[in-house]
């Protein structure tokens, strides 16, 4: 565009779109990260819905958090699930259809916890804080992981640790034919 | 798109799309998926009050960090568990794994 028609562009008319288009992406994803029965149209529903929600913290404020989300779950998480679907193959078992009752009874439930969650969202009267900071640099973050919860940060990292070390040793010796086989 | 109860109200409907999912799905792939949609839920609501409410923006940010750190550790140890199983019983489908039933 020229630099004439710039000036016809209103930067909240350009955020709603970026707002509306990110929460279409993320609840897109998400429907088709769980309705779809083939799982590898459910990985790359669950991407999307991760980069939408990625989107969404940049719009709350925290952009280290939004790259945070997209190193963490599409770089490991979901790369994690398209190996254990080419390890499993799940694609080549035959599905039996799903009990009918089981089906109408997940949406029931479903919909009445979103119905009794926003009657509470609606009827609590939030309080904003009497003193806030508006301090949202990383240094802050980064000081914060290093003194006051450092305890919590170091068990993190240990669990972290002992959870793969943990899914090394169960993937590789429990499955690998030194365990009991079942006939 | 500035206002609390729209972030609350999202991450309410990503959580229940995940909990559907949880109830319906029978691979236990599909349910670790879901499981990380209600995670992402959790987080999204955290953020959402962090930039609203809290005193202090950095104290949402650390625990939505934490929420992430341990969706990461749940994702290993469940996706080895399901190719632990996937070996020993040819399929990843939860209604398959019944050997404890007797």
């Amino acid at each position: 565009m020229t630099p004439v028609m710039w000036e016809y562009v209103r930067p909240e008319a350009v955020a709603w779109a970026a707002f509306i288009f990110l929460v279409g992406i993320t609840f897109a994803g998400a429907l088709i990260a769980v309705l779809p029965r083939n799982i590898i149209y459910n990985v790359f529903g669950l991407a999307t819905c991760i980069l939408g929600v990625a989107g969404l913290f940049i719009f709350l404020g925290s952009e280290f958090l939004a790259m945070m989300e997209i190193l963490i779950y599409i770089g490991a998480i979901s790369v994690a699930i398209v190996f254990a679907i080419m390890l499993s193959q799940p694609l080549h078992l035959t599905i039996p259809p799903t009990w009918r009752p089981k089906l109408y009874l997940s949406f029931a439930v479903s919909a009445a916890v979103f119905v009794s969650f926003s009657i509470i969202v609606v009827r609590t009267p939030w309080e904003e804080a009497l003193l806030r900071s508006d301090d949202w640099t990383v240094l802050r973050l980064g000081r914060l992981l290093l003194t006051r919860y450092e305890l919590l940060f170091e068990l993190i990292s240990l669990t972290l640790l002992v959870a793969i070390i943990g899914a090394i040793i169960t993937a590789a010796a429990l499955g690998s034919g030194r365990g009991k086989e079942v006939k | 798109m500035n206002s609390l109860n729209t972030y609350l109200f999202m991450a309410l409907l990503l959580f229940c799309i995940g909990l559907l999912g949880l109830l319906k799905r029978r691979s236990l792939i599909g349910m670790l998926i879901s499981v990380e949609l209600m995670l992402n839920a959790a987080g999204l609501n955290f953020m959402a009050f962090n930039r609203f409410l809290a005193p202090d923006p950095a104290v949402g940010q650390v625990m939505v960090l934490f929420i992430m750190g341990i969706a990461a550790a749940e994702a290993a140890i469940a996706l080895s568990l399901i190719l632990a199983l996937f070996r020993k019983i040819r399929s990843v489908n939860v209604e398959q794994a019944r050997q404890l039933k007797g």
